[in-house]
């Protein structure tokens, strides 16, 4: 048993010998939980994940022997924990609308009962590893819990309990270890967040994430394991599109990190994912949705360790063979965490304030992202979302410039396109993917082969625009040819019709592959069908007066992923648009008003 | 520990004093300072060991001696002392009364640091509020729980735009305001604090505020107190009286400068532009104060006003806030300068709370399509006015200068309007499409067709 000696904000110094580093500690009466992070002879130094007011030098410490870990079982889907995974919800039930400091409340409900099928390959006898499977738990009713060996573990299975209602603390199995040591088997154990868990091998990527949103999936895909980052000022619309994110992607699981953002919206998340289905299971959301919170207002310390909270529930969900995302909001307020800590323990800032190990500990957590072959020989995946806020909505600033190094997929957010509504504010300019290659093989296996030139295509459009528009800018649009004038409104018809994506819109909010394909093909098709006819001579200012073009901007909420048909008949229909302007011009070689080509 | 006063100081600079010898102190505990005067100072301990505790003075350590000055350390953090009779009175940042009168008695006393409210409590925040100005109601309007703060900067109206909200506030189908106003002024001038005493007072709910006022000339320390003591009020009135407050705070930018001045001298490590690196989370302290409790009738809606040095919006103080708060109304000097009141500068300007408190069973149905399209509109007609900048207003086409008119008129008659002018929402919508239609209907794609064909005049041809 140690004691105080120094309180210092969230750190304090405890007289605690032989502690290990990273290791658990309880202090004071109130009993505050926190973790070792120096030792320098007989003290220990030690960030508390609560407030320390009232703490006082002299009172008792202890070293709890394990370092911060989580509990793995089932009970997690559907909750809300916090950056220690207390479950909200309870601490709520138990300590009223405020959190009270030393609430201890375990991570899964103890009362509940689940029902547990042993796996029938498990018999007794049979040699067991970490990461099989010992059975399952219909956890919700579009996810079935596979109840696992917890990794270090490998022996011989001497019991395994038959199929039964248990609780997470009872017995189901017991194993004899290698050393004759007998180990019981529950249906759950605990993992420490800081260190990965293990797996067989790492896998290629191979399938995109389908969020249902245009300009990510269409134009910047995200594999399946793979690591993205959403970087942007306040006000860009971060929170909307990871919620969208959350919300529409073909995950089957989803954690959501709110790490130091705002406690209104994961009460809006809260509120909203259970009255919402999955488009691809029909069931409700939250079956499969999990909630870590530490609101910007909770202890600092708690802040920096939701995010490894997170990502070690996305690992065990893996290893049972599942596809997760994680989504944190935000990584630069845990890296702020990080900075507050460091600045307190007086280690040298080097970039604004940020310890020189920033960069190193950001990669590594983006690191535990990945498609890999599990223990048990299955194939899982966790791919990562991080959401970037830099200050003043400057890329250069460290947390977004070291965040860029590392990810694949990059979705900036600009302030411009923001103000203007034009939502989700993804730079079509900025952004880049690294998994277009891949993604470009789905496409042409699942939706059509046309994927990757059209993408492409889009793209050329897109950027031509831009360059036109700066000419505009300086000279006004009378300055540009017939052709450039098409252009610019052809690549007007893809941000309004395409690009912009209304998340409030009920038709609009999520977009199957299918019908992302088809909404780019037939605006490429009216960029086309009306590039012709300026060649043909055919004034820009009489195309961009077809009824056809303010028409073609709603077709993305008239008709959603399930009414393809019509959308298809549209798209057939284009031609029809430009056949009374293609008999005018096409019958005569010259313009038939002399000059009026030049327009 | 409570009864003993300590003549241990060793050291004693920049509001701080170290004092030695005193063991077994509680981290934050509340310190009462008596100088050679006789003068009592109140102070919090902010760092504690056996050997040495660091004292944060209050008032400042101006005219202090180690020789003759006593410390005694209460033992509990800084309470303030709760009852209903706090509404109508003026307290100081401290929460001493200002206003010649005495001190509120109540055993009910409250840490004034509070305590995080749990996310699975928050009830999110869906009643629409009506302020009255179009440029608000319309485009980022506000609902019952939110933090929305202005932005402003030195010489802009901030001042007049808030008190204008809080005379006219009211949810719909509310005759008047059920407000309870909670004021906090940190390094205010003498003047703006009277600004708002008037205001209150002409406008006659003064009997339903409660004022917490550190003025410019005051300790800069007590301002770290002043928001803290105001939002504990707050959750008394919203969550054990059940009222709706609104709480007012200017000027952020004098707390933050506030916490930067006290940063420095503690040694903590800057970050940007010499904030240290805890701004964030201070701030989110105080902003996330704010809200809705299930199963509590009251609210909490907090309009804190800030004045973004050199009207800069990247600057660490709005550019934080900007991410703590739902959104954010931002004033701005052009049109200020051609006298267009209340100046709101609508582009940047978001409220992130509006797309669950409008449209269908809330305003209007219209009301979100109509809100994108202003946004959507002004947006492309303040490039065609930097394009007619360039070539000149008589080079643009007759879609581009029907374009331009529409901007003036847009800025003269819908984010202008008079002081005293109370729109309702609906007055608001319609002017809204009397603009739009100023406008080709087939522009305006972010309303539906049968919006268009109720609602649009039509007179563009």
């Amino acid at each position: 048993m140690g004691r105080i000696l120094e309180i210092n904000g969230p750190l304090v110094r405890l007289e605690l010998p032989q502690t290990t580093i990273g290791e658990q500690v309880r202090v004071g009466r109130l009993g505050l939980v926190g973790e070792v992070i120096g030792r320098d002879g007989d003290t220990a130094l030690a960030q508390l994940y609560e407030d320390t007011a009232g703490l006082r030098p002299g009172e008792a410490a202890e070293g709890l022997g394990w370092p911060l870990s989580v509990e793995l079982g089932p009970g997690l889907l559907g909750a809300i924990f916090d950056g220690v995974q207390r479950p909200l919800q309870a601490v709520w039930e138990q300590s009223g609308d405020r959190i009270a400091r030393g609430v201890a409340v375990p991570s899964l409900p103890r009362d509940v009962r689940w029902h547990f099928v042993p796996d029938p390959a498990r018999r007794a006898g049979g040699m067991l590893k970490g990461g099989d499977v010992l059975g399952t738990v219909q956890e919700t009713e579009s996810i079935r819990h596979r109840i696992l060996v917890p990794p270090r573990v490998e022996g011989e299975l001497l019991e395994l309990a038959p199929e039964g209602d248990y609780a997470v603390e009872e017995i189901i199995g017991r194993v004899r270890l290698a050393d004759g040591r007998i180990d019981k088997l529950q249906l759950f154990h605990r993992w420490p967040v800081r260190t990965p868990r293990p797996f067989r091998q790492r896998d290629h990527a191979v399938a995109p994430l389908i969020t249902g949103q245009r300009i990510l999936d269409t134009f910047y895909p995200l594999l399946k394991g793979g690591k993205a980052a959403i970087p942007g000022p306040f006000g860009a619309g971060k929170t909307m599109l990871q919620q969208q994110i959350a919300r529409w992607c073909n995950a089957e699981i989803v954690i959501y990190v709110g790490c130091g953002e705002r406690g209104n919206e994961l009460t809006d998340v809260l509120e909203s994912m259970p009255l919402l289905t999955d488009p691809h299971t029909g069931r409700p959301l939250m079956e499969r949705t999990l909630l870590v919170a530490n609101t910007s207002n909770m202890p600092v310390v708690a802040r920096e360790a939701s995010i490894y909270v997170g990502i070690t529930l996305a690992e065990y969900f893996r290893d049972q063979g599942y596809d997760v995302v994680m989504v944190a909001d935000s990584t630069s307020r845990w890296a702020e965490a990080l900075r507050e800590v460091a600045g307190r323990l007086g280690q040298m800032p080097v970039e604004e304030g940020y310890p020189a190990y920033l960069g190193s500990r950001l990669a590594a957590f983006y690191e535990r992202a990945g498609r890999v072959e599990t223990l048990a020989g299955d194939h899982g995946s966790v791919t990562l979302i991080g959401a970037v806020s830099p200050p003043g909505g400057d890329f250069s600033e460290p947390v977004t410039s070291h965040t860029k190094e590392i990810i694949q997929t990059f979705w900036a957010l600009s302030k411009e396109l923001a103000d203007a509504r034009h939502y989700p504010a993804v730079d079509w300019l900025e952004s880049f993917s690294g998994y277009v290659k891949s993604a470009a093989k789905w496409w042409a296996q699942h939706v059509d082969p046309a994927w990757e030139s059209a993408r492409a295509e889009a793209l050329d459009l897109l950027a031509a625009s831009e360059e036109l528009q700066r000419i505009v800018n300086l000279v006004g649009v009378e300055a540009l040819s017939g052709e450039q004038r098409w252009t610019l409104e052809a690549a007007g018809l893809i941000k309004e019709g395409l690009l912009q994506q209304s998340a409030v819109d009920a038709v609009d909010s999520f977009a199957s592959p299918e019908k992302q394909f088809m909404l780019l093909a037939a605006l490429l098709e009216i960029h086309r069908q009306g590039m012709k006819l300026v060649r043909l001579g055919a004034p820009a200012r009489r195309l961009i007066q077809l009824p056809l073009l303010a028409q073609a901007r709603r077709w993305k909420s008239q008709h959603g992923s399930d009414d393809l048909a019509a959308l298809q008949a549209k798209r057939a229909a284009i031609p029809d648009a430009f056949e009374p302007l293609l008999q005018e011009y096409a019958s005569t070689a010259a313009p038939s008003v002399p000059g009026e080509a030049a327009l | 520990m409570k009864s003993v006063e300590y003549r241990t100081a060793t050291s004693a600079q920049g509001g701080l004093v170290v004092m030695a010898g005193v063991p077994g102190v509680a981290a934050g505990s509340r310190v009462q300072l008596r100088d050679h005067a006789g003068r009592i100072r109140s102070g919090q301990v902010i760092r504690t060991a056996d050997d040495a505790v660091l004292v944060e003075v209050f008032e400042g350590t101006d005219a202090l001696d180690l020789e003759r000055t006593w410390v005694r350390f209460l033992d509990e953090p800084f309470r303030l002392p709760l009852s209903r009779d706090i509404l109508g009175r003026v307290f100081d940042g401290t929460g001493r009364p200002r206003d010649g009168r005495p001190p509120v008695i109540s055993a009910d006393r409250r840490d004034v640091n509070g305590e995080p409210l749990n996310p699975a409590a928050r009830a999110y925040p869906r009643e629409f509020i009506q302020t009255g100005i179009s440029a608000i109601d319309g485009m980022n309007s506000l609902t019952r729980g939110q933090k929305l703060p202005i932005f402003s900067g030195g010489g802009l109206p901030h001042n007049r735009v808030a008190a204008q909200i809080v005379r006219q506030a009211r949810l719909l189908g509310e005759a008047s305001a059920e407000f309870v106003v909670v004021f906090a002024a940190f390094g205010a001038s003498h003047a703006d604090a009277r600004f708002f005493q008037e205001s209150f007072e002409e406008s006659g709910v003064l009997n339903k505020v409660v004022m917490f006022l550190n003025l410019a000339d005051e300790p800069v320390i007590e301002r770290l107190l002043t928001p803290r003591a105001a939002l504990t009020a707050a959750e008394y009135l919203a969550f054990d009286l059940d009222a709706h407050v609104l709480v007012v705070m200017t000027d952020m930018t004098a707390y933050a400068e506030a916490l930067r001045e006290v940063a420095v001298l503690r040694g903590d490590v800057p970050a940007r532009k010499g904030y240290p690196g805890y701004l964030y989370s201070d701030l989110a302290e105080l902003y996330e104060r704010a809200g809705r409790i299930k199963n509590r009738r009251g609210s909490i809606t907090m309009i804190p006003v800030l004045s973004m040095p050199s009207d800069d919006i990247t600057h660490p103080i709005p550019d934080l806030t900007g991410y703590i708060t739902e959104g954010q109304i931002v004033l701005g000097r052009e049109l200020a300068n051609q006298g267009v009141f209340p100046p709101v500068t609508v582009l940047p300007s978001l409220s992130r709370l509006m797309k669950d408190g409008v449209g269908k069973d809330f305003t209007r149905d219209d009301h979100p399509h109509v809100a994108s399209q202003l946004f959507a509109s002004y947006a492309r007609a303040l490039e065609v006015r930097g394009l007619a900048a360039i070539i000149g207003a008589e080079e643009l086409s007759d879609a581009d200068r029907r374009t331009l008119a529409f901007a003036d008129a847009f800025e003269r008659r819908f984010i202008g309007q008079g002081e005293d002018e109370d729109r309702s929402i609906h007055e608001t919508l319609d002017l809204a499409w009397e603009l739009l239609s100023m406008l080709p209907p087939e522009s305006l794609i972010r309303v539906s067709e049968a919006e268009l064909a109720k609602y649009h005049k039509g007179a563009a041809t």
